[in-house]
Formats: C-alpha cells, sequence, structure tokens
C-alpha cells in the first residue's frame, strides 16, 4: 500500500507559513516516497482563497510526485463560506473525516495501480 | 443606525491579518453573529487585510460595530497605494496582479452585505463592507 502522510494543520496560519507548509510538504512526500498524503483541516475556522490555493498546490504537486492528495474535516460553515467566495476546491480529493479520508488514499492508491498493471497486459 | 464601537489595527506585515481575522471574529461574535455569518465576514476581512497589503503596500483597517435597526459589522481597509486603474476589472473573478488566484475583491464582495470601493490612481484606495446580522 505504500506510506501515507498525515498532516494536521491547527495554528490560524499566516501566508508565509502556508507556503513553508506546502514546500517541507512536497519535499516530504519525496524524501519519504510517500503515496498518499492526508491533510486534516478540522481547526481551521476559516479557508480563504490563499489557503485554497494552498491546498489546490499541495495537490497538484503530490500528484506529480505520484502520491494522492485528500483533505478532510472541513467545517461546514468554512465549505459555505469557500464556494460563496467563489473556490470550488476543483482537482483537491475531500471526505469528511480521518477514516473516511484514509479510505478514500488506499483505494485511491491501490486503484492507480490496478489501472497502471492492466495497461501493461 | 447607532455606532456601538470603533477601533483600527494597522494591515502593514502578515501577521496583521491574522491578528484582523482574529478581532473581526470576536467582534462577529460579540455581536451574536451565526457561525456561518461568522465565518463568511472573517474571510472577506481576511481577502481585504491581504489585499491591502500586497496590493496597497499597508494601511489600516477600521471596525465598527452597528445597532439599530439592524445589527452589523462594518469593516474598512484603506491603504495609500498605487489604486486601481480600472474597479470593473479587478472585481471580475480571476483578474490579478498579483499571485493569487483573483477572487480577493470580488469574492470579499459576495461575502459582504453592502460593498463598497473607492480608488484613486496614485492615491489609494478604501474598501468598506457591512455584514448585517441575519434577523432571527
Amino acid at each position: 500500500m505504500g506510506r501515507f502522510l498525515l498532516v494536521t494543520i491547527q495554528v490560524d496560519m499566516h501566508d508565509r507559513l502556508a507556503l513553508a507548509l506546502q514546500d517541507d510538504l512536497t519535499q516530504m512526500i519525496s524524501d519519504t516516497e510517500a503515496r498518499g498524503v492526508l491533510i486534516d483541516i478540522s481547526s481551521l475556522e476559516i479557508v480563504d482563497s490563499f489557503i485554497g490555493r494552498m491546498l489546490g498546490n499541495i495537490a497538484a504537486m503530490s500528484r506529480v510526485l505520484d502520491a494522492e492528495t485528500v483533505v478532510v474535516g472541513m467545517q461546514p460553515a468554512v465549505a459555505i463560506t469557500l464556494v460563496e467566495l467563489g473556490m470550488s476546491l476543483a482537482g483537491v480529493r475531500t471526505a469528511l473525516n480521518v477514516d473516511a479520508g484514509m479510505e478514500l488514499l488506499k483505494s485511491a492508491v491501490n486503484g492507480n495501480k490496478q489501472g497502471y498493471g492492466a495497461s501493461l497486459q | 443606525m447607532a455606532l456601538l464601537s470603533s477601533e483600527t489595527l494597522p494591515i502593514r506585515a502578515e501577521i496583521d491579518v491574522v491578528t484582523a481575522r482574529r478581532r473581526v471574529r470576536d467582534l462577529a461574535a460579540h455581536l451574536g453573529f451565526s457561525l456561518v455569518d461568522q465565518t463568511k465576514v472573517v474571510t472577506a476581512a481576511s481577502e481585504l487585510a491581504r489585499n491591502t497589503i500586497i496590493h496597497g503596500g499597508g494601511g489600516l483597517m477600521v471596525a465598527e460595530t452597528l445597532n439599530g435597526p439592524r445589527t452589523g459589522l462594518r469593516l474598512t481597509f484603506e491603504d495609500n497605494g498605487p489604486g486601481i486603474p480600472d474597479i470593473e476589472l479587478a472585481l471580475r473573478d480571476g483578474f490579478t496582479t498579483g499571485s493569487g488566484l483573483g477572487l480577493g475583491l470580488g469574492g470579499a464582495k459576495r461575502l459582504a452585505s453592502e460593498f463598497q470601493i473607492a480608488s484613486r490612481v496614485g492615491q489609494g484606495t478604501k474598501v468598506t463592507i457591512t455584514r448585517w446580522k441575519w434577523r432571527e
């Protein structure tokens, strides 16, 4: 199944901290050869366009490094606000909670393997 | 309409955006805003505070609580930056001169009950949003 990285964001991040997380995480995916990244944002009270962009960037960068990203735990008020702001987080997989996110990661990673195998036959 | 309180916060460094978010959250909660309305006004404040720094070169936020007949929170972001030559264009989603997504100004407008912008090229920009408390 391969390694998964778990990230819990627990502080109200200023922009540079968000960028640092994005860079560190991308490096970590490469260093650990992780196949999946689970980002728990249940503690975040808002997701503005900057944090939304960071989540999208992490998903895109991890995909390039052959890892899947799932964002979990978004508060309903945050989701409502994010959509009204104009962000749909296209390209970012989401799940309600950590358990559901792990299941999604497992099936995504296994699904990719099977897909690759099948294409070789 | 009565002004209940007014306070001014500097918006100069990135950390000031975090401070502004926190203060707006406290004020909105104190006024009895629902969680969704709190989240909307805090998110709008975050976008506008960031704009003040990135596009305006820093400035300030005035936060005012309003009462009677409606309860609301009015936030004014003011800078002495280069100004916005074409406000209509700046409000369009996806338009950006910075490194963002271009959702800040238009997004903040959608998240507010009322939105006003005044800008003079070479002199600065002033954006005011008001979020009224939803009547139950």
